[in-house]
């Protein structure tokens, strides 16, 4: 399996970043960045894991069962995460999850038809005091209203 | 960039540089006072080190509020073994983000509260383990730790010393439970992250099974101001036993929610009503969270307390991470219990028994009283299965989500119960039990 240099100097990178004999401890980095340019955590990419980190298929596959940002089939092009952990929830977070599942027509973990766009209800993601908050891949949305999340939705149509 | 407006009464030291024009550059890092501690510290022996964390009070602040020092002293430095300094940035306690707030607007300072540890410990590695879901953070610090390679603040003889020392970011993949520092280790080694047994602890046995200082992120960024003005000077801003300050994340119903500086000690409705604003359209305060979703909830008439483990302790609840989450008159307490326990049951790793069926069993007899179907025995179902959770499993997680539930019950019975006889066959007196 080929992968872009800047994701190859990546890897090369994390192999040496352990003890000697350590390479084990690539693997959620690996599939977490691999898992990135590929689209999902697919058999192959878990394979070729294990090849570089010198472990067997299974020991990669039980990790990716267990990592809830690990995916095994392609998510949206732009994953819409929505969190209704405690301090969103206070300030609006499940209304605005509601609010995004109506928007969107998609539900907790679907995607849409074009597979642009798919929907996630997470849990805690680190933004309780700019509640309520979204994450549109990785990138992260404060304070965010019904009207906030409609005008980033359809600046997400129009980039596509 | 800072998401949130200072406070007059904020103690700076953590947050001392956040507001200097590009405060996450080295450049700005060594023009206020960047890596003096460590050129002190180099000169210190590793005792007089872990001698001044000591003085200091300093206190782990992740959660458990460990005497760092203490922690730092379990390390056995003559061991022949190599040893590893690994940062928590695992931050995921909901009600907590303030760790993302200290790598994103000074990454040097954790740089160099990494490098001290590894002075007082012998330690020539590193790992900031990050939360997947940071990836931008990830980025910032390796921008801050290839600068600092760059400019001979890492790798071989630091700042013209014969100190080495090599530092990596882990991302993590999604994990609640990887923020358990047990768990955290077997994630750094590629693995599900389930607890390991204790003893041993990560001091002896902890990263690749060499001794390991494993501390939150806000911690080792405590220890630069520690080394630079004393120990002596740190403690004397908190109260005795609780040095220095504590980054406080206040959420919830607030005007001005946000991530504050402040010394430990300060009175919790003075951060509600000064720093944090207050509550909106002069509602009343129902109930405060003290230290995130774990901690057992304090009824408004608690919460003239002064912030520090010691005294939140005595309400029987926990500082624990510093996530403060404020609920007014408005807030449905058993709606709060049944989201809090959804993420204990999503986010338990399966690994103790007690925990996994518990969180689940609890998750769906409170959906079951929310959504009106519960009976009179359900409530205090609740409260025995969540005290049969304490202590019976190897981390933290079955307790952190046994203990707030037990607060809920125990403290708004009347709540769950108003809910358990809308449900019309409770009210119909078919059903007696209870």
């Amino acid at each position: 399996m080929t992968f872009s240099p800047e994701l190859e100097a990546r890897f090369e990178k994390l192999l040496n970043s352990y003890p000697p004999g350590r390479t084990r401890s690539a693997v959620i980095p690996m599939l977490m960045y691999g898992q990135d340019e590929v689209g999902a955590v697919t058999r192959e990419l878990i394979e070729e894991v294990a090849k570089r980190c010198k472990v067997t298929p299974l020991q990669v596959d039980e990790v990716v069962g267990y990592y809830s940002m690990m995916h095994r089939q392609p998510q949206g092009k732009y994953h819409v995460q929505v969190c209704t952990n405690i301090s969103c929830m206070l300030v609006g977070g499940a209304e605005l999850y509601e609010h995004a599942c109506k928007k969107l027509g998609l539900g907790h973990k679907q995607t849409s038809a074009d597979g642009n766009v798919s929907l996630e209800e997470v849990e805690c993601m680190g933004a309780c005091s700019w509640a309520p908050a979204v994450q549109v891949n990785y990138d992260f949305h404060h304070h965010v209203t019904t009207e906030q999340f409609d005008k980033l939705i359809e600046g997400l149509k129009n980039a596509v | 960039m800072l998401y949130n407006a200072p406070h007059p009464l904020e103690v700076k030291i953590l947050t001392r540089r956040f507001h200097l024009e590009n405060s996450a550059s080295l450049d700005t890092y060594l023009a206020s006072d960047g890596f003096v501690a460590f050129k002190k510290a180099y000169e210190m022996t590793p005792e007089q080190i872990i001698d001044e964390l000591k003085v200091s009070n300093l206190r782990g602040r992740g959660g458990a509020g460990f005497p760092t020092g203490m922690k730092w002293s379990f390390v056995p430095r003559t061991s022949p073994k190599p040893k590893y300094i690994v940062v928590n940035a695992d931050e995921s306690e909901p009600g907590t983000c303030k760790d993302r707030v200290l790598m994103e607007n000074d990454p040097n300072q954790l740089i160099e509260g990494i490098l001290i540890a590894g002075l007082a410990v012998d330690a020539h590695a590193g790992y900031i383990y990050i939360r997947g879901e940071y990836r931008y953070l990830i980025e910032v610090m390796e921008k801050a730790i290839a600068e600092a390679y760059k400019r001979g603040y890492l790798g071989k003889n630091i700042a013209g010393t014969n100190f080495n020392f090599d530092l990596y970011v882990q991302t993590g993949g999604g994990a609640y439970e990887c923020g358990e520092e047990s768990a955290l280790l077997e994630s750094l080694e590629g693995k599900r992250g389930i607890p390991r047994i204790r003893p041993p602890f990560p001091a002896v046995a902890g990263a690749f099974q060499c001794p390991t200082v494993l501390n939150n992120v806000e911690t080792f960024c405590s220890v630069p101001a520690i080394i630079r003005d004393g120990g002596a000077a740190y403690a004397a801003l908190g109260t005795p036993r609780n040095g220095g300050t504590k980054m406080v994340c206040l959420s919830g119903h607030l005007n001005k929610p946000g991530v504050y500086e402040l010394p430990l000690g300060f009175n919790l409705l003075t951060m509600i009503n000064e720093v944090g604003g207050g509550i909106p359209g002069g509602r009343k305060l129902k109930a405060v969270v003290p230290g995130g979703s774990s901690c057992p909830i304090l009824k408004a008439e608690e919460c003239d307390v002064a912030m520090d483990y010691d005294s939140v302790a005595k309400l029987k609840s926990m500082l624990g991470s510093g996530g403060v989450v404020i609920m007014d008159e408005t807030t449905d307490i058993v709606k709060v219990a049944l989201r809090v326990m959804r993420f204990y049951a999503h986010e338990s790793c399966g690994w103790c028994i007690p925990c996994r069926e518990g969180t689940t069993w609890l998750r769906k007899m409170l959906q079951r009283i929310v959504d009106g179907h519960g009976v009179p025995s359900d409530v205090n179902m609740v409260n025995e299965l969540a005290k049969n959770m304490l202590g019976r499993t190897f981390c933290p997680l079955g307790d952190a989500a046994a203990m707030p539930t037990i607060s809920y019950v125990e403290k708004f019975r009347d709540e769950f119960e108003a809910y358990v006889r809308k449900n019309p066959i409770v009210s119909s007196e078919l059903v007696s039990v209870g």
